[in-house]
């Protein structure tokens, strides 16, 4: 694991992705996931404020893994994670209040959100900065990009728009369920069956 | 909304039920998933964190308005909170197990993850964010933890019967949970419009 070569490095980033994706194998971080993801913005900003906590976290526990003693790594650990959680909490109240407010206590909570600890615990306490680095970016990417998709189904079909504006004919009725809390779990569920299909197809011929 | 003007029945309803924090609100998916195998976990876990909730939030509103307020220190909330339900849930688990050893074997494996278990922080948040005073904040955390006790031991019943029916295979395990959680939320959306809330 700690060798550093290019084809291991482009393992670890792209590990997250789909084999080892954070919302559909892991399945941590849920609470998040369905609670920002009624239209695709919201799912998106979301998105890139974990990335960049999962990112930065990942990081700085990386290099300072051989400092701490291991009785107090998780305090440790908490303290850097809320750190980060804390700068991206008032940088989005101050340069973007509409997302803040809509995300609202979901962004304080990346804290507890069980993904960013575990993959400080799992991960980077035990790899080298470098692998760390692009660990944090995979598990970025895989969970912008779920949670984006998630995003996108229900605003596309449960309100006919995406981004905010207006995808779908002005006859089409939305199907409102979609955007309620029901509805995220539904599409969860669907897509992990899905995800499940395509991991057969791919790695089982 | 939840506001100081609503009496305290309605507070401990709508955190119960309206609100629901699993089903409505999604806070703490993870042990929602990962625990609810058996009745009898999901009932461990559900004592525990109406148990830890109770006492974080009754520390964590003294420590906001006494000691962080008054500091002008209101944007050190997120890690004196986290810091305050760890270091809590660790005194509890030691006074616990010397006191009430029972109850100890009861719940004490689930104690440790309810550190990260984000509802104990949520209520602890929302309880800031709402406004509450401590006597309403204290009976909302109560609805909000005896809505999660309900809610995972319901969902618990309903998984083991699921197990045993004909699902298809693509949806075994995992995505059926999902659908039958989005289900049971159908269902708890009915309270809404219950008093107007």
């Amino acid at each position: 694991m700690s060798q550093t070569s290019f084809s291991s490095l482009w393992k670890e980033l792209t590990k997250g992705f789909l084999k080892e994706n954070p919302i559909l194998v892991i399945m941590l971080g849920l609470c998040a996931t369905l609670a920002c993801s009624t239209s695709a913005t919201d799912a998106f900003g979301m998105g890139l404020a974990f990335s960049f906590v999962m990112l930065c976290s990942n990081i700085v526990v990386a290099s300072i893994r051989k400092l701490v003693p291991s009785q107090v790594r998780i305090p440790v650990f908490i303290t850097v994670i809320s750190t980060f959680v804390t700068i991206v909490d008032y940088t989005l109240k101050a340069y973007l209040p509409a997302l803040s407010q809509s995300l609202g206590v979901f962004v304080p909570l990346i804290v507890v959100n069980c993904i960013v600890m575990g993959r400080a615990e799992a991960f980077s306490s035990k790899n080298t900065v470098m692998a760390s680095l692009m660990d944090g970016i995979g598990m970025g990417i895989g969970f912008t990009l779920i949670i984006t998709v998630i995003g996108t189904m229900r605003e596309v079909i449960g309100n006919g728009s995406l981004f905010g504006g207006q995808v779908m004919p002005a006859q089409y009725q939305p199907v409102l369920i979609l955007i309620l809390p029901p509805g995220a779990f539904l599409v969860i569920g669907f897509l992990m069956a899905l995800h499940r299909k395509i991991m057969i197809t791919l790695y089982k011929p | 909304m939840m506001s100081n003007d609503l009496n305290i029945f309605l507070i401990l309803l709508s955190a119960m039920l309206v609100n629901n924090i699993l089903l409505i609100r999604f806070i703490a998916l993870c042990s929602f998933f990962g625990i609810s195998n058996s009745i009898k976990t999901s009932i461990g876990m559900g004592m525990a964190v109406i148990f830890v909730m109770v006492m974080a939030t009754a520390v964590s509103w003294p420590v906001y308005h006494f000691v962080l307020v008054p500091l002008k220190l209101e944007y050190l909330r997120t890690a004196a909170f986290i810091l305050t339900i760890a270091t809590f849930v660790q005194l509890e688990e030691m006074f616990i197990r010397r006191m009430f050893p029972p109850l100890y074997r009861a719940m004490g494996i689930y104690l440790p993850l309810i550190v990260v278990n984000c509802a104990v922080l949520a209520a602890a948040f929302l309880c800031i964010d709402y406004r509450l005073d401590f006597a309403k904040s204290m009976v909302y955390t109560i609805g909000v933890s005896l809505g999660y006790f309900i809610a995972i031991v319901m969902f618990a019943a309903i998984r083991e019967v699921v197990d045993y029916a004909p699902v298809p295979s693509l949806f075994k395990g995992h995505p059926i949970a999902f659908i039958t959680a989005s289900l049971m939320s159908l269902a708890f959306l009915g309270f809404k419009g219950l008093f107007g809330l």
